[in-house]
C-alpha cells in the first residue's frame, strides 16, 4: 500500500470519526437542552397556575378529542390478543385462561401503550407543528415580548393535560380492550363466559392497574415535553415545521417503549420484594 | 393605565446598547455595536438584508441575548434583570412584528386586549371598550374585533400588531419592517400612523425597514449598519448615523448605492 493510499484512508477515517463525534456532541447537546426545558416547565408549573383561557383547550384536544381513537383501538387490541393467542393457547388446551392473558396483556402493557402512542401520533405531532408555526411566525417571540412567558402560557397547559387525562385514556384503552376481546372469545371463539371472567379475575390484580396506570404518567410527561420542545426549537419554513412534528412522533415512540421498559422492570422487582410468592399463571 | 417608570431620568438615553456581539453558531450578526436612543427620538435603522436589523431590534428588548455586551433600557441592564423585573420593563416597550405575529387561534379583539389581560388589574367589562378606541385609532372598525387574523388583509393585521403594541402605552415602540408587503397607499398609511403615534404618546421609536420612503418620512435620525462579513476586521458596523437630510451628502458609496437603490457591484455577484 503507498503512501498515498494510507495518507487517503487516514483522512477518510478523520472525516468518519469527526462526523461520528458531531453526531454525539449534538445528542449530548440536545439531551442537555431538553432536561433545561422540562425543568423551567417543572418550575412554572409549582409557581404559577395555568391560565384557564391555555388550559382548558388542551384538556379538551388530548381528553375528549383523543377518546374516540383511543376506544377503537383498544377495541382491535382486544380482539387481535383473543385470535392469537386462542390459536397457541388451544394447541395446550388451555382456553379457558384466555381472559388471564389477555385481561393481564391489555392492563400492564398494551393498554398504557397503545394510550401513549395513539397521544404521541394524534396530539404530539399537532402540539409540535403547532408551536413550531408559533415560533417561525414570531408569535412565540410576540409572548415573550408582551411579558407573557412563552413556557408558562404554551407549555404548562400542554404538559397539564397530558399529564392528567392520559390515565383516563389508558382506562378506556384498557377497558374497550377488555370488552373487545371478551366479546370474541366468547362470542366468535365460543370460550366458555364463566371461565373467562373467573380467569381475568384471578390473575389480574389491582397491582397491575396501578401498574399501567404509573407508567401512563411518565409516558405523559415524555410525550408533551418531546412535542413542546420539538416545537420550541423548530427550524424556519415549512420544511421545519413539518420536521418537528415528525421528530416529536419518533422520539416520543422511542421514549415510550424505553420507559415501558425500565418502568417495568422496576415495578417487577418492587412488586417480587413486596410480594416474594407472586402470581402465577398456571 | 400608565405604566410607565416616574423614577426613570430623563436626561439619560431611553435605550443604550453598549459593543453588543450577536453570533449564530460561527456566522456573526452584530460586532461590537454601540448605539444610544434618547427619550422621544424616532430612529430608523436601515441595511441591507441580512445585515443584522432584526436581529438588533430583537436584542433591545431581550428576544436575542448578545453574547457579549450590554444593554440598558431606562437605566437598567437587560441581561441582570430576573424573569419578573424583565417582564416589568418588557411591557413598557410595544413590538410591532413584521408579519404582525398575531395568534392565529385569537380572534382581533382577544389579540389587542392580550396584554391588558396578563397586566393590567381592570374590569373585565372595561377592555372590549380599550380594545375598540385602540382599534379605532390605527382606523380598524368596531366590526373587526370578532374576526380572526387569517380573515384579515396584511395592511390590517399590521395595523391590529400596532393597536396591540399601543394598549399598554409603552414608552418605546419598536417596529419591524412596518411596511413591507403592503402597497404604496397602505405604506404610507402606517407610515402615517408611526408619525401620529409619535405625537400623540410622546413615545420613543425604533423603525427597522428597507423602504427608504418610510426612513425619510418617519425619522429624524437614521443608522445604516452594513452586513458583518463586508467588512474588514475593526471597521465600524454602523456605516451611517445621522438625520435623513444628510443622507445624499455622505460620501460612503455604501450608502449611496442602498439610498439611490442600485443594484451596482452586486448584479455581477448575481450575473456570475
Amino acid at each position: 500500500m503507498n503512501s498515498a493510499v494510507i495518507q487517503r484512508t487516514g483522512v477518510l477515517f478523520a472525516d468518519w470519526m469527526a462526523n461520528w463525534g458531531r453526531v454525539v456532541l449534538d445528542g449530548v447537546e440536545t439531551v442537555g437542552a431538553m432536561t433545561l426545558f422540562a425543568w423551567k416547565t417543572l418550575r412554572w408549573m409549582l409557581t404559577k397556575r395555568p391560565h384557564p383561557e391555555s388550559l382548558w383547550p388542551n384538556l379538551y384536544q388530548v381528553g375528549v378529542l383523543s377518546l374516540p381513537v383511543v376506544a377503537l383501538t383498544g377495541t382491535f387490541i382486544g380482539m387481535v390478543l383473543a385470535v392469537q393467542s386462542h390459536f397457541q393457547f388451544s394447541q395446550l388446551g388451555l382456553e379457558s385462561r384466555l381472559g388471564a392473558v389477555i385481561n393481564m396483556t391489555l392492563v400492564r402493557e398494551l393498554g398504557p401503550v397503545l394510550a401513549a402512542t395513539m397521544l404521541a401520533g394524534r396530539v404530539g405531532s399537532a402540539m409540535a407543528a403547532e408551536l413550531g408555526t408559533m415560533r417561525v411566525t414570531e408569535q412565540i417571540d410576540a409572548l415573550d415580548s408582551m411579558g407573557a412567558n412563552p413556557i408558562h402560557y404554551l407549555v404548562v397547559p400542554r404538559v397539564l393535560a397530558c399529564l392528567f387525562l392520559i390515565p383516563t385514556l389508558t382506562v378506556m384503552a384498557d377497558f374497550m380492550g377488555f370488552v373487545g376481546g371478551y366479546g370474541y372469545s366468547v362470542a366468535i371463539l365460543g370460550i366458555d363466559e364463566h371461565y373467562y371472567l373467573y380467569n381475568s379475575e384471578q390473575f389480574v390484580e389491582a397491582f397491575d392497574l396501578f401498574a399501567g396506570l404509573f407508567k401512563s404518567f411518565f409516558f405523559g410527561a415524555a410525550i408533551a415535553i418531546v412535542s413542546c420542545y420539538r416545537g420550541f426549537h423548530c427550524r424556519p419554513g415549512a420544511e421545519g415545521v413539518g420536521h418537528a412534528a415528525t421528530t416529536s412522533f419518533v422520539i416520543s415512540f422511542v421514549l415510550i417503549l424505553m420507559l415501558d421498559l425500565f418502568l417495568g422492570i422496576l415495578l417487577d422487582s418492587f412488586y417480587y420484594t413486596v410480594w416474594p410468592q407472586g402470581a402465577s399463571l398456571f | 393605565m400608565m405604566l410607565t417608570d416616574s423614577n426613570a431620568d430623563v436626561n439619560e438615553p431611553l435605550l443604550h446598547l453598549q459593543e453588543i456581539r450577536v453570533r449564530f453558531g460561527s456566522y456573526t450578526i452584530l460586532r461590537d455595536l454601540t448605539l444610544e436612543i434618547p427619550r422621544g427620538q424616532t430612529l430608523a435603522i436601515i441595511g441591507e438584508s441580512g445585515c443584522g436589523k432584526t436581529v438588533l431590534l430583537k436584542s433591545m428588548i431581550g428576544l436575542v441575548r448578545p453574547e457579549q455586551g450590554k444593554v440598558w433600557f431606562n437605566g437598567l441592564e437587560l441581561q441582570h434583570l430576573n424573569e419578573q423585573e424583565l417582564t416589568r420593563e418588557r411591557i413598557k416597550i410595544g413590538f410591532v412584528f413584521q408579519q404582525a405575529a398575531l395568534f392565529d387561534s385569537m380572534t382581533v379583539g382577544q389579540n389587542v386586549a392580550f396584554p391588558l389581560r396578563h397586566h393590567v388589574r381592570m374590569d373585565a367589562a372595561e377592555i372590549p371598550d380599550h380594545v375598540v378606541e385602540r382599534l379605532a385609532e390605527v382606523g380598524l372598525p368596531r366590526h373587526v374585533v370578532l374576526k380572526k387574523p387569517v380573515e384579515l388583509s396584511g395592511g390590517m393585521r399590521k395595523r391590529v400588531g400596532l393597536a396591540r403594541a399601543l394598549i399598554l402605552d409603552p414608552e418605546l415602540v419598536l417596529y419591524d419592517e412596518p411596511t413591507t408587503g403592503l402597497d404604496p397607499i397602505m405604506s404610507d398609511v402606517i407610515n402615517e400612523l408611526i408619525i401620529r403615534t409619535r405625537s400623540r404618546y410622546t413615545v420613543t421609536s425604533v423603525v427597522v425597514t428597507h423602504d427608504m420612503r418610510t426612513a425619510r418620512k418617519v425619522a429624524d435620525r437614521i443608522v445604516m449598519l452594513a452586513p458583518v462579513d463586508q467588512l474588514n476586521d475593526g471597521d465600524p458596523q454602523i456605516i451611517f448615523d445621522g438625520p435623513p437630510s444628510e443622507l445624499e451628502r455622505i460620501q460612503d458609496p455604501r450608502v449611496g448605492q442602498f439610498v439611490r437603490g442600485e443594484a451596482g457591484s452586486r448584479l455581477t455577484e448575481v450575473l456570475h
